[in-house]
C-alpha cells in the first residue's frame, strides 16, 4: 500500500476515534440537558419535596450531598496528604512502599458498591453511628483516600530538586524543607487532586445509598441521616414516579460536578503559569 | 611580594592571607564510581576561589562536599578531611543543618520558592526563628540591597518571586541567602542559565561582596573565571571511568599566563574540553 494512503487512513481512523469521544459526551450532556432544562428553577432548587417526595424541588437532597461530600474531604485530606508526604518523602523506596502503593491502587478500584456494603457493616452496624452523614462521609473517604493520596505524591515528586536544595542550602531541616517549600509548591497540585476527588464523591451513588439512609432530611449534625441527590435521582427514576424531575436533578448533579472540575482545572493552570 | 598579589582584574584583599577552608586528601564515590580523588586544596578567606574544568570532572560534586549538601544523594561516600576555620565538618558532632546555615549555597538554576519576594528572602530568617516584622522588614530590604535587587523589588515584595526574570531571580536567590548572614557563598555555574547583562551584574556582585565573604564557583566559563576569581583550581578526569584529579591550583593570574601543567595550559588554550 501506497505509504500516504496509509498516513492517510491512520489519520482518519485517529480523528474519527477522538471524535467519537466527544460525541458520545456531546450526547449524553445534550440528552440530560435537553430533557432537564424544562425542570430547572429557583423553585426547584431551593424547595423541599412533597406528595410522595416525588413533586417539588430537590434543596435536602442537594444539601444532604454537599454536607457529606465537605466531611469525607475534611476527614480524607489530612490523611492523605500526611501518607502521602510519607510515602514521598520519608519513607525508604523499596518493596514496603511499593506495597503501598499497590494498596492505594487497589482500594481505588474497589467497587463503590462493596465500599457501601463495608460502610454498612462497620460504621453503620457495628460501630452504631447509624444511617448518618458521618458513615457516609468515612466510606466515602475511602473512596476519596487513594485519589488523593496519590495526586498528592505526584505533585510532592514533581516539585524540582532545586526547589528542596534551596531550602536545605539555607539550613532547613527535612521537616522544615517540606513543609515549607516543598508542600507550598506542591499546593496547587494537591488541591487539584482533592477537587477532582470530590468531584468524584458528589456523583457517588452506591457507597451513600448504604450509608446514609433515604430519609428526605435536612441534616444538622453529622449523626443525623439524609438522602443524596443520587439516591433522589435514582428513586424518581427507578419507581417511575417523575421522570421530568429525575432528568432536573441529574442535571444538577452534572453542573455541580463540572463546576468542581472546571474549578480543577483553574488550580492547575493557574499554578502552570507561574513557573 | 605586592606584584604577586595583583591579578589580571582584582586585587585579592590583605585580609586575604588565612585558609577558611582547608582540604586534606579529599576521596569521594557515587556508588561503584569513584568521582574524586586525592583532592588537597586549602582555600583563601575573603576571596573569590573558582573551580574549572570539563563536564563531569567532578567540580560541582567537590563544591557540594562543602556544605555537605551530597549528604542528601543516597549512595555518596566521603573521604579525607575539610575544616572549616580549622573544624572538620564531617565530625560527628557536626550537624550538617547549622553548617548549612554558615555555608550558603547559589545554584545553576535558580530557584525562587513559588511566594512572595518578600517571603523569599525573609524565608531564612524565619527558619532560624526570626518572628518580629520589623526585624524581618530590615533583613528583606538589607539582603535585597546587598544583592543589588532591591531599586527594581522594593514596590513589588509581594509579587511571587517567580514573576522576575531569569537574572533577577538569580539575585533573588543571592539576597535569599545574604538574609541568613553565611561566612562562606557557594556558587554553582551561577551564570550559566541567564542573560549576559545579567551575568555582568552579578559578577560586579561578587567582587562587592568578597569584602566579606568566602566565595567559591564553579563555572564551565573560562573567561568569567579570569575575570571574577583570584584563585583558580583545574579538575580534569583524564579517562572515563578514572576519578578526577585536581591538577592546578594557583593564582588566577598565574593559571592563565604561565600555568605549571601541560594539562592545565592544554585546557585554557581551548585544545580540549
Amino acid at each position: 500500500m501506497d505509504k500516504r494512503v496509509a498516513n492517510a487512513i491512520a489519520l482518519t481512523a485517529l480523528w474519527v476515534s477522538a471524535l467519537t469521544t466527544v460525541a458520545i459526551l456531546a450526547a449524553v450532556i445534550l440528552y440530560v440537558f435537553v430533557n432537564g432544562i424544562s425542570q430547572l428553577s429557583l423553585e426547584f432548587i431551593f424547595t423541599w419535596p412533597h406528595g410522595v417526595n416525588s413533586e417539588g424541588g430537590v434543596w435536602p437532597t442537594i444539601v444532604s450531598t454537599l454536607y457529606v461530600t465537605a466531611l469525607a474531604m475534611l476527614i480524607v485530606t489530612p490523611v492523605a496528604v500526611l501518607a502521602a508526604v510519607y510515602l514521598a518523602e520519608y519513607a525508604v523506596q523499596g518493596r514496603l512502599v511499593g506495597m503501598i502503593r499497590f494498596a492505594a491502587d487497589s482500594l481505588a478500584s474497589v467497587p463503590s458498591i462493596v465500599m457501601g456494603l463495608f460502610g454498612l457493616a462497620l460504621f453503620v452496624e457495628a460501630m452504631g453511628i447509624g444511617f448518618s452523614m458521618l458513615s457516609a462521609a468515612m466510606a466515602l473517604s475511602f473512596l476519596m483516600l487513594p485519589i488523593v493520596m496519590r495526586t498528592t505524591e505526584e505533585a510532592i515528586r514533581a516539585v524540582p530538586k532545586y526547589i528542596r536544595w534551596g531550602a536545605y542550602g539555607l539550613g532547613a531541616t527535612k521537616w522544615q524543607t517540606v513543609s515549607r517549600s516543598v508542600l507550598p509548591a506542591a499546593m496547587p497540585r494537591i488541591i487539584t487532586g482533592i477537587i477532582l476527588a470530590t468531584g468524584r464523591a458528589v456523583g457517588e451513588t452506591a457507597v451513600v445509598i448504604y450509608t446514609m439512609g433515604q430519609a428526605i432530611n435536612l441534616p444538622l449534625t453529622p449523626l443525623d441521616s439524609g438522602r443524596p441527590m443520587t439516591v433522589h435521582l435514582y428513586l424518581l427514576a427507578m419507581e417511575g414516579i417523575n421522570l421530568p424531575a429525575a432528568y432536573g436533578s441529574a442535571l444538577l448533579l452534572m453542573i455541580m460536578i463540572l463546576a468542581f472540575n472546571l474549578g480543577a482545572r483553574y488550580f492547575l493552570r493557574r499554578s502552570s503559569r507561574r513557573t | 611580594m605586592a606584584d604577586q598579589l595583583r591579578t589580571r582584574s582584582t586585587s585579592v584583599p590583605a585580609s586575604a592571607v588565612r585558609d577558611k577552608i582547608s582540604v586534606k586528601g579529599l576521596e569521594f564515590h557515587y556508588g561503584d564510581f569513584h568521582a574524586l580523588t586525592g583532592v588537597t586544596v586549602g582555600i583563601r578567606e575573603k576571596a573569590v576561589t573558582a573551580f574549572i574544568g570539563p563536564s563531569g570532572c567532578g567540580k560541582s560534586t567537590f563544591l557540594r562536599c562543602f556544605n555537605r549538601m551530597n549528604d542528601l544523594i543516597p549512595g555518596t561516600r566521603m573521604g579525607g578531611k575539610i575544616t572549616l576555620d580549622g573544624e572538620d565538618i564531617y565530625a560527628p558532632g557536626v550537624d550538617p543543618v547549622d553548617l548549612r546555615r554558615r555555608i550558603g549555597m547559589i545554584f545553576q538554576q535558580p530557584n525562587p520558592f513559588p511566594m512572595s519576594i518578600y517571603d523569599n528572602v525573609a524565608f531564612g530568617p524565619r527558619l532560624h526563628g526570626m518572628k518580629r516584622r520589623s526585624e524581618l522588614d530590615e533583613v528583606v530590604q538589607r539582603s535585597l540591597e546587598r544583592a543589588n535587587l532591591w531599586k527594581e523589588t522594593k514596590d513589588i515584595l509581594d509579587r511571587n518571586g517567580l514573576a522576575l526574570s531569569g537574572g533577577q531571580q538569580q539575585r533573588l536567590c543571592i539576597a535569599r541567602v545574604l538574609a541568613v548572614e553565611p561566612d562562606i557563598l557557594l556558587m554553582d555555574e551561577p551564570c550559566s542559565a541567564i542573560d549576559p547583562t545579567s551575568v555582568q551584574k552579578i559578577e560586579d556582585l561578587m567582587a562587592e561582596l568578597k569584602d566579606r565573604i568566602t566565595i567559591i564557583i564553579v563555572t564551565h566559563n573560562m573567561q568569567q573565571a579570569a575575570r571574577v576569581s583570584d584563585f583558580t583550581a583545574f579538575f580534569l578526569q583524564e579517562r572515563t571511568g578514572e576519578p578526577a584529579v585536581l591538577v592546578e591550583f594557583d593564582r588566577t593570574a598565574n593559571v592563565f599566563t604561565s600555568p605549571k601543567d601541560r594539562r592545565t595550559e592544554d585546557y585554557i588554550t581551548g585544545r580540549f574540553g
